[in-house]
């Protein structure tokens, strides 16, 4: 029905996407899509990939049938558990991808911009393990909400770069990573964590996430017999979630819903629900659902998951919900730390916030389901990085 | 592609540059709303009393991801008085017939869409808009902008860097009106103590697919720069250094006065 769903030759998936970026990082943008194309075509780079995933990373995840949250929810729940990859995130797999990329075509130098530290580590890591340079930006507030995780990329030898303008996060993290990119352009590789971003990034991070959603169709299948009716995923650029719907886009019988952060409440500035707020505008060079005012200055948002905080979608998300492929919840941060807890307690397993949200979403999912319907949740990655900020909430 | 480009005041002002000889084109850039639009509105009039020869209108975006520093801090500034796209072309507009040089709109895509490509052409054409310069707009993306702006009389600034291909720049020539902008340096916008060294080189390459003028920016900041830039190209653009004298300036009754002393020095 979808097929293999490459955007057309400029980058966009139907009226979504494309690449708006300055003058000078269009040549770059080009040699990138060329490398990249031709890397995915060479079964040497794919293997190479493959063996780090499996072998260095942990590849494949389990998929765990969570009977205590099956029988609370009264829908059958799997885990695709991402949170047990090698830096606790599926982040790694886009990582490895985009650095073994990156010594491919001869850059030593890697920038990212991170959010919740996750991509940061992710990238900090795999930089270590092929021997780049690596820089990270981070928002001032998530280096506050997510010390740890400085400490780790310190750890691992990236140089993780404050960024202090705009809102200090996510948003103005890829602003500064984009600026470096722009001034250092022969020698650096710029490491986009999420499905966003101009071609051919969306398109890059959604096939090396797609790893997710090849080994989660095969493995509930083998445990459960049949496709699930639903596969859930939180949605912030949008990685892991279109790295598990991938597998399952041409299932028609699949419910595909991303669940985005709904924050204190739906009211600019307050949450960061791009399908309940937002308009189709141009951010960080794609265009997309966006957050923004009536001028088209991008609204400051607010999670209380670093991770889904952001004021645009990826592109192609944006694509397939027009189509109906896909559909688009939010939780709030209340019913996201009640998700933390109930899997915590349940299950013996701390989620990521971000992941949380997928989780808080279950029960009122549950009610629109038939008794006996599967449902997959995408664990995109584990809590530890949060117990500070959830002690902070619960107190 | 073949209607014919458009002869406004972009056009008559470096035909008349070219015709003096040892003239350089002085393209002052300012962001609109700093400190706020009403002390714009002043540095405009004040930037035609000193002679720019063309007056490029920053439109304060949010995320002004090309733009270093000083630039960053005058759009945040921008904002915090209430300036939008809107009101800058309503200023503009209220101002068109006091100020002799060509204005050229300098913005980020995104509140262009917002408003509508083509509201903001309607209201570009109706407030005297001579050219608009989008910066993460690049061809690729410009096609149908530039012929909403083209039918209306308006010329698509075109932006070329030192990365860009012989190939883009052939587009960029057959695509563009009024003036090339050429960037000297990688990097974001800023002030630097020297031109940078392959900005020569660059011009030369634009001059050989092109008879269009050049501007060329990026680190201008002092009189003998514009000189410099003047042995090779049509006109030179200072944008931030002048944005850092409004700054500096910027609470002070003086602020016009400073601006039109800046902008005379440099034309020294």
């Amino acid at each position: 029905m979808f097929g293999r769903r490459d955007p057309d030759a400029r980058g966009y998936f139907g009226a979504y996407g494309g690449r708006f970026v300055p003058e000078t990082l269009v040549a770059p943008i080009e040699e990138l899509e060329a490398g990249y194309l031709a890397a995915r075509a060479d079964p040497a780079f794919r293997d190479e990939l493959d063996r780090l995933l499996r072998h260095y990373a942990g590849r494949p995840t389990p998929l765990y049938e969570a009977t205590r949250l099956s029988a609370h929810t009264g829908r059958r729940v799997f885990l695709k558990r991402e949170d047990l990859t090698h830096t606790g995130a599926h982040k790694i797999n886009n990582a490895l991808g985009q650095a073994l990329l990156a010594r491919r075509m001869g850059k030593r130098r890697v920038v990212a911009e991170t959010g919740a530290g996750q991509h940061g580590v992710a990238t900090a890591t795999a930089c270590a393990l092929l021997g780049l340079e690596c820089h990270v930006y981070m928002g001032a507030e998530d280096m506050r909400r997510q010390a740890l995780n400085v400490v780790r990329m310190q750890l691992l030898g990236a140089e993780v770069r404050r960024v202090d303008s705009g809102s200090c996060t996510l948003k103005d993290a890829i602003n500064e990573a984009m600026r470096d990119w722009v001034t250092n352009v022969t020698e650096t590789y710029y490491l986009l964590g999420s499905a966003l971003g101009p071609h051919p990034y969306p398109l890059m991070v959604r096939e090396f996430q797609a790893v997710i959603g090849r080994e989660a169709r095969a493995q509930i299948v083998e445990q459960s017999g049949r496709l699930p009716e639903v596969v859930l995923a939180c949605v912030g650029g949008g990685s892991n979630a279109i790295g598990v719907f991938d597998a399952f886009i041409d299932d028609p019988g699949v419910r595909l819903v991303g669940v985005e952060a709904g924050g204190e409440r739906i009211a600019p500035g307050r949450h960061a629900a791009r399908f309940a707020g937002g308009a189709t505008g141009v951010l960080h060079g794609t265009r997309t659902y966006v957050l923004q005012d009536a001028a088209g200055n991008i609204e400051l948002t607010h999670s209380i998951s670093a991770g889904l905080d952001y004021a645009a979608i990826g592109p192609e998300h944006a694509w397939l919900r027009d189509l109906g492929r896909t559909e688009y919840a939010h939780v709030s941060d209340a019913e996201a730390l009640e998700g933390f807890q109930t899997l915590a307690r349940l299950e013996g397993i701390l989620p990521a916030l971000e992941s949380a949200h997928a989780v808080a979403y279950l029960p009122q999912l549950a009610r629109s389901l038939p008794a006996g319907a599967h449902v997959l949740v995408n664990l995109s990655g584990r809590g530890d990085k949060d117990v500070q900020t959830v002690m902070e909430a619960l107190r | 592609m073949n209607e014919v480009r458009t002869q406004g005041r972009l056009a008559n002002t470096f035909a008349r540059l070219r015709q003096q000889p040892g003239a350089t084109g002085l393209v002052t850039f300012i962001t609109a709303g700093d400190p706020d639009l009403e002390r714009t509105a002043g540095i405009l009039r004040a930037l035609g009393r000193a002679g720019a020869d063309v007056i490029e209108v920053g439109v304060p975006f949010s995320d002004p991801l090309a733009d270093g520093p000083v630039i960053q801090r005058a759009t945040e500034r921008a904002l915090a008085s209430g300036t939008t796209l809107s009101g800058v072309l309503d200023l503009v507009g209220d101002l068109r017939a006091e100020l002799p040089p060509p204005i050229v709109l300098f913005s980020y895509v995104n509140p262009i869409l917002r408003l509508g490509s083509e509201a903001f052409a309607d209201r570009c054409r109706r407030a005297g808009v001579d050219g608009v310069l989008v910066l993460d707009l690049p061809i690729e993306e410009a096609g149908e902008f530039r012929t909403l702006l083209a039918s209306r009389g308006i010329d698509t600034i075109l932006l070329l860097s030192p990365t860009t291909t012989d190939d883009r720049l052939r587009r960029a020539a057959a695509l563009g009106s009024g003036f090339l902008y050429a960037i000297s340096r990688l990097g974001v916008t800023g002030a630097r103590e020297t031109i940078a060294d392959g900005a020569q080189e660059m011009v030369r390459r634009i001059r050989a697919v092109s008879p269009l003028p050049i501007a060329l920016g990026f680190g201008i900041s002092k009189p003998e720069h514009v000189r410099e830039v003047g042995t090779w190209a049509d006109a030179a653009v200072v944008g931030s250094a002048l944005v850092s004298v409004i700054a500096e300036a910027g609470a002070s009754s003086g602020l016009d006065a400073r601006v039109e002393e800046y902008v005379r020095w440099l034309k020294s």
